[in-house]
């Protein structure tokens, strides 16, 4: 089963496509341009279509999905964690 | 090999200023907001025929007036329409709205309700519509190639899904649409934020460039002017950030999966005018969904593709809205308003191939007269974009 898809290999984070992630589940990831699969623990619940973590993340950090440049980091944000508006903000506006 | 090909054909109301269109509605449409009501009677009175009520048209001026006389004359123009009655308060400017349309050729009568009164506005609008509901009703579909549609995208209530499912499926569709010289619109130009870089680099010329860029920059600078915050809740949209979406840089960067892999943009569109050519268009407009869709069809096109990820459940009086959604949760909880579910390519059980051409298969129904979920549904959205107050 696929739990989440990324587009890039560069991607930090990946998208759940499935419902009900609990904390705790092995995740198999997608990366759909190069048709590989990475994996992850999920370290809490992500809903469908919210982001995991797929690295360790620094204050500060640029987050990569597409291969590029989603915004920056504003809470710290370990692999497997929920990331979301609570710790990812634009670079824009 | 694609369901669609240069030879394909598909029984569409080819009008007399020779577009295509893909429906056959003989519209009642009020150039202001006080002449809904005699809009809706001649509406109810006179069966086979569709009253567009909206709340303005007053003491608009400048480019904001250009751009409702544009938006309207549009609606009017576009070839899903078979037939126009326009009614307004005063002459001059519901002849204006009448001169726009009569220039397609097609069937079109102005009514002002000013030292008429809406009883007898209504009674000879109504003697003419009917007119025309037996003129459209005799019209006959014929055979027209697969280069004579025109069709629109602007995405809704996305989320992370319509990215990497839903949107790449309308963007496969594109190119194979573009292969085979149609005329296709995409815009959106607050959600291309982040992305911008990625359209500059697809248009066809530093021409088309540079027109990009500067409608780009017009509309950074509009929310610049305007914002007191960094519009979270607003764009992404708080149903947005619901599903999953953290930054417009994301949402941008899903978006532009819609214009696929190959096409270029070949052009570039203010809002509501027509393009002259085919190919690919960027279309500079906002990203809220009934007004994007409404500024398409005033531009002419004749079918929409409408992805979506948490379900927005738009549609348009004029032009079909064909939903394709690939969130597995929403395909479940709302399935009365998905017309093409891509869930599947989440889970690698089918290709971006295939699932553009499920949609292309979806659409080539739709054009020959099956109609939408939003069609079943009666979502008939008409909503004008304003771009300041009235004098």
């Amino acid at each position: 089963m696929i739990h989440a898809v990324l587009h890039d290999a560069k991607d930090t984070v990946a998208v759940a496509v499935v419902e009900d992630i609990k904390a705790g589940t092995e995740l198999t990831a997608w990366i759909m341009d190069e048709d590989k699969l990475v994996h992850v623990k999920a370290l809490q619940d992500i809903p469908i279509g919210h982001k995991v973590a797929l690295t360790d993340m620094k204050v500060g950090d640029t987050v990569f999905k597409y291969g590029i440049d989603i915004g920056k980091v504003v809470a710290p944000i370990k692999a497997g964690e929920h990331a979301h508006v609570h710790n990812i903000k634009t670079k824009r506006w | 090999m694609s369901v669609i090909s240069s030879s394909t054909t598909f029984m569409g109301y080819r009008r007399d200023n020779g577009r295509v269109g893909v429906r056959n509605h003989v519209i009642i449409l009020p150039v202001d907001d006080i002449s809904n009501a005699a809009a809706e009677a001649v509406a109810n009175n006179i069966k086979g025929t569709m009253a567009l009520p909206h709340p303005y048209g007053r003491l608009q001026f400048g480019e904001d007036l250009e751009l409702h006389f544009r938006t309207l004359i549009g609606t009017g123009c576009n070839p899903n329409v078979a037939a126009v009655i326009v009614i307004g308060i005063e002459e001059g400017w519901t002849k204006r709205v009448v001169d726009g349309i009569a220039a397609t050729g097609k069937p079109v009568a102005g009514f002002s309700i000013e030292l008429n009164g809406d009883h007898n506005t209504i009674m000879r609008a109504s003697r003419e519509a009917k007119k025309f509901v037996h003129y459209a009703t005799a019209l006959q579909r014929v055979e027209c190639p697969i280069s004579d549609l025109w069709v629109s995208t602007k995405c809704g209530e996305s989320d992370t899904t319509s990215g990497c499912g839903a949107n790449p499926t309308v963007g496969n569709a594109f190119d194979k649409l573009y292969e085979v010289g149609s005329t296709l619109v995409f815009g959106e130009t607050s959600e291309l934020t982040g992305g911008e870089h990625i359209v500059a680099q697809r248009c066809a010329n530093d021409e088309v460039r540079e027109r990009f860029m500067f409608m780009f920059n017009r509309y950074q600078d509009m929310i610049n002017r305007w914002k007191t915050s960094d519009l979270s809740e607003s764009q992404p949209t708080k149903g947005n950030i619901a599903g999953g979406l953290t930054t417009i840089e994301e949402k941008a960067l899903g978006n532009i999966q819609k214009i696929g892999k190959k096409c270029k943009v070949d052009g570039v569109l203010d809002k509501a005018e027509i393009p002259t050519h085919n190919g690919l268009w960027f279309m500079d407009s906002s990203s809220a969904a009934a007004e994007m869709v409404t500024l398409c069809a005033a531009s002419g096109y004749a079918v929409h593709f409408f992805p979506t990820g948490q379900g927005n459940v738009i549609g348009n009086p004029i032009v079909p809205v064909i939903k394709i959604c690939a969130n597995p949760r929403t395909v479940r909880t709302m399935s009365e308003h998905i017309d093409v579910d891509t869930s599947a390519l989440l889970q690698r059980e089918i290709n971006l191939d295939q699932a553009g051409d499920k949609l292309l298969e979806c659409m080539l129904e739709t054009i020959n007269g099956r109609w939408t979920a939003a069609e079943a549904l009666g979502h008939r959205e008409f909503v004008l974009t304003r771009l300041f107050e009235s004098a």
